[in-house]
């Protein structure tokens, strides 16, 4: 049930935009697809919602084979990154349009469109034209207009992308609690690993053309699949031929067992955290370490630039070793 | 549809032209050829081509200023000197000579004046060339003036900061930036002001060698059923709008990249 | 904005110019743009708003009484008559052929596509009395498909069909390049069939440049005169329009009666360009 997406492949001329993708996505979870620009997305998105044909492949939606199904026989609701407000239409009239078509009542259509007005806080919007709302209100609006047909599942593809961080922001955690609410099944699209993780029951890691992984936001933290998967969900950073995360490395200011030595080569204060850049004597580590610590304990440790440390991952840190995973290419 | 469409504008469009292109040609070269050098023609090329070139440059100085003003500028009035701008695309070219009869010619409110200073205006070369700007005067400021919105002032100022006089300034900034619109208004305005019919049948008397001008011609010996010379002034004026069509369509790529 | 065309005001371009505030760092005039401005104000009064003066001045030259006559005579009432008619008759084919022109051309993919383009600016580069002679030349005597339209009021239709057809075409043609795609598409997955999708999405965002486009072609129309002059024959109370008519006078010396109908144009061609000024105003606002 839910979405069931089998062996899809889509091509645009001789690119290969989706390569024999598979997924399942469970009913009533709010699932993220996320992966850098380019990796395909938007294409499953738009699949799924029978905006795009696939060249070969299966969409099953709540149980019934759509691949044949034009897109208003889907019964799903599109969130476009870019609103795709009727221009010519008022809120009120936006909204109604799905109901308008499928021909219901007129009373119904109100009652139920200015419950919607009211769940996206736009009530006191509806006379107006799209072109008088605020980026924000535009796509609460889309996103009331999408659920006013009450779609079996609803398809949000970079539906904040176009917004500035703080509207961004209050808008996801919004989507959260509108979630809770409704409970639909859903799929967005994002690009930023932090909206991911924050907001999604489940995440699907995509890059040219293919699923990386699949799972909850803290499975995929902490036990990636590969080298990609680690580096697209946050900073990474090399410990002795393994990749580590910049806050899953323990400082000792003594020689320990297990532990490499290196010097400080730079600290440098952001807010609240601290960061430290220390070169070690290992040849296998490029680069310098970057490791991130609190300022209380930046404090602590009292650290000055040419001071030696010995470093070790933690012990219960997701760690990838570098040696036994094909290195892949990260844009 | 791409049916109904394609069929639509062959049997408007396509067809009829084509066949002004055979009729012409269907007894051969020879009498185009011997219509060509016709002293009636010779003349209407002459009268045309110098009414054409003042009628343009005129037309392009006018277009540019105005584009400037209207764009560049916050002044009592612009709305209104915006929206009269319009006004000759929407009037007869009838009305247009008529309206230009009733103050230039001899009778007229200046015309008496002019006259008797020896400056003749209707059925003459002048009044011709008014009559082909009025009807042709919006063409070039209605190219340049989205182009010179686009580019803004950000560029004009920079060149300003930098020591660039305002002859200067538009000299190197904004005339380059507008060149292929200009051109476009420009090609578009020589292909109206060629074919100005209406307007200069009124006001130029027709006399013919003196000023009779080549859509004169076409209608003139048409009436008097000498068809080859009617065919041949159409096709030389039908041809020179197609190439104008293609030179325009070729600037406007270079216009968006 | 891609390419309204031709000798047209480009619509699609006009609304853009029209309607704009101002950009920051627009300047007041200053010497020299004031001596332009004068120069220029001058040029167009000289040229255009005297004139035109002149023609509305010589109508009411002796009365109003006559003016009325004037224009209430046979030969000119049936001028005016024929041609506003078979203007508005003009402007509804243009309506519908232009739309679907305008959308073949952006939304259809063929071979020949890019010559079409090209030609349908034809009539605004060909000069109208050469369109006259081209009309003729396929439906007249020696029509190589036997309709002989020549001196009929369908040539009359015929010659502002061909002088009229850029209009909306060029006048839809940016809008539609520029309609958001992801509205039909949200459109659809809302449950709109391809026709409903078509008819409450599209067209309503359409509807001004048609507007607009059909304001420009009942304009011209109304006033052609070249392309109607070979073709219709010109036959008084039968196929002749106004600007004809008013030429007839003009040749006749009556420049009281020329001027009356003359008015009576000018009148109606402005009343179409506030129209358009107002539709684009409202248009506007809806953003
Ligand atoms: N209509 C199309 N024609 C040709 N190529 C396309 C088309 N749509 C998408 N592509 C290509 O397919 C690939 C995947 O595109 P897609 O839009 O799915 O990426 P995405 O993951 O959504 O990226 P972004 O985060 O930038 O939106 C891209 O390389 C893109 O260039
Ligand atoms: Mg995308």
């Amino acid at each position: 049930m839910g979405i069931d997406v089998h062996h899809i492949t889509k091509r645009f001329g001789d690119f290969v935009a989706l390569d024999d993708v598979s997924l399942s996505i469970p009913t009533g979870q709010l699932t993220a697809l996320l992966g850098p620009s380019g990796g395909g997305k938007s294409t499953l998105l738009r699949i799924i919602a029978g905006l795009e044909e696939p060249d070969s492949g299966t969409v099953t939606i709540e149980g019934v084979d759509a691949t044949a199904l034009p897109p208003q026989r889907r019964n799903v609701g599109f969130v476009f990154q870019h609103y795709a407000a009727f221009k010519h239409l008022s809120v009120y009239r936006n909204v109604a349009f799905g109901l308008e078509i499928r021909k219901r009542p007129k009373d119904e259509i109100r009652t139920r469109v200015m419950e919607l007005l009211e769940l996206v806080h736009l009530e006191q919007f509806a006379d107006r034209y799209p072109a008088q709302l605020s980026g924000g209100q535009r796509q609460r609006m889309a996103l009331a207009r999408a659920l006013a047909v009450e779609p079996s599942v609803m398809l949000l593809d970079e539906p904040f992308g176009a917004l500035d961080a703080q509207v961004r922001r209050e808008l996801r955690d919004w989507l959260r609690r509108l979630h809770d609410e409704v409970h639909v099944t859903t799929v967005f699209v994002t690009h930023d690993q932090e909206e991911a993780l924050e907001v999604s029951d489940e995440i699907v890691v995509i890059n040219q053309g293919a699923v990386e992984q699949t799972g909850t936001p803290s499975a995929l933290y902490d036990q990636p699949a590969n080298e990609f998967v680690m580096r697209f969900l946050g900073p990474v950073t090399h410990l002795g031929g393994h990749l580590v995360r910049p806050h899953d490395i323990d400082i000792s200011l003594t020689p320990e067992p297990a532990t490499h030595a290196a010097t400080v080569s730079r600290i440098q204060r952001v807010g609240f955290e601290v960061r430290v850049e220390a070169r070690t004597a290992d040849t296998t580590d490029a680069d310098e370490v970057s490791i991130q610590l609190t300022r209380g304990l930046a404090d602590r440790l009292d650290l000055a630039v040419g001071q030696q440390l010995w470093l070790r991952a933690s012990h219960d840190a997701s760690a990838l070793d570098l040696t036994d995973t094909p290195a892949l290419a990260v844009s | 549809m791409r049916l109904i469409v394609i069929l639509y504008l062959s049997f408007l469009l396509v067809i009829p032209v084509s066949l002004i292109f055979w009729r012409t040609f269907s007894h051969g070269v020879a009498p185009v050829w011997h219509a060509l050098q016709d002293p009636a023609m010779t003349s209407a090329f002459r009268v045309t081509g110098i009414v054409t070139g003042i009628s343009v440059v005129i037309d392009t100085v006018f277009g540019v200023t105005i584009s400037l003003l209207l764009v560049r500028y916050r002044f009592f009035g612009r709305r209104f000197l915006d929206a009269i701008l319009d006004l000759p695309l929407a009037i007869s070219p009838v009305v247009v000579g008529l309206a230009l009869i009733l103050v230039y010619g001899k009778y007229g409110w200046f015309g008496g004046f002019l006259e008797r200073h020896g400056f003749q205006v209707i059925f003459a070369l002048p009044g011709m060339v008014l009559a082909t700007v009025f009807t042709s005067l919006p063409l070039v400021a209605r190219e340049v003036m989205p182009v010179l919105e686009e580019i803004g002032v950000e560029q004009e100022q920079a060149a300003r900061t930098l020591g660039a006089g305002p002859t200067q300034t538009f000299r190197r900034v904004t005339l380059p930036a507008i060149r292929w619109a200009l051109a476009y208004g420009v090609v578009l305005s020589m292909a109206r002001c060629l074919g100005e019919y209406g307007a200069v049948s009124v006001v130029s008397g027709r006399l013919v060698n003196k000023t009779q001008t080549l859509p004169l011609i076409v209608d003139q010996s048409f009436q008097n059923y000498d068809v080859t010379t009617a065919y041949t002034a159409s096709f030389v004026l039908a041809a020179i709008a197609i190439a104008s069509l293609v030179v325009i369509s070729l600037l406007r790529p270079k216009e968006r990249a | 904005m891609t390419r309204s065309s031709a000798a047209t005001v480009a619509p699609g371009r006009r609304h853009r110019t029209r309607w704009i505030r101002p950009a920051p760092g627009v300047g007041r005039l200053g010497r020299g743009g004031a001596l332009g401005l004068g120069l220029a104000t001058l040029w167009l009064s000289l040229l255009v708003l005297i004139p035109l003066a002149a023609v509305v001045l010589k109508s009411f030259s002796h009365g109003a009484g006559n003016f009325w006559s004037a224009v209430t005579a046979p030969d000119a009432l049936a001028a005016l008559r024929l041609t506003v008619e078979t203007s508005l008759l003009v402007s509804l084919v243009d309506v519908v052929m232009g739309t679907l022109v305008a959308w073949v051309l952006v939304r259809d993919e063929f071979v020949g596509k890019r010559i079409l383009e090209v030609v349908i600016d034809l009539p605004f580069a060909l000069p109208t009395i050469v369109a006259g002679l081209v009309l003729l030349a396929l439906y007249g005597p020696q029509s190589p498909l036997h309709v002989n339209l020549a001196q009929s009021r369908a040539a009359v239709f015929l010659a502002l069909l061909f002088v009229t057809l850029p209009f909306v075409v060029r006048t839809v043609e940016p809008v539609l390049i520029e309609l958001d795609h992801d509205m039909e598409e949200a459109a659809a997955s809302l449950g709109a069939s391809r026709f409903v999708v078509f008819r409450r999405i599209v067209l309503p965002n359409l509807a001004p440049a048609i507007a607009a486009g059909t304001a420009l072609s009942f304009a011209r129309a109304i006033s052609e005169y070249g392309a109607t002059v070979l073709l219709s024959g010109n036959i008084p109370l039968k196929t002749q329009v106004a600007s004809v008519q008013i030429a007839g006078q003009i040749e006749s010396d009556n420049t009281a009666g020329a001027a009356a109908v003359a008015t009576v144009l000018l009148v109606t061609a402005l009343l179409v360009m506030i129209a358009l000024t107002l539709l684009q105003r409202w248009a506007r606002r809806r953003g």
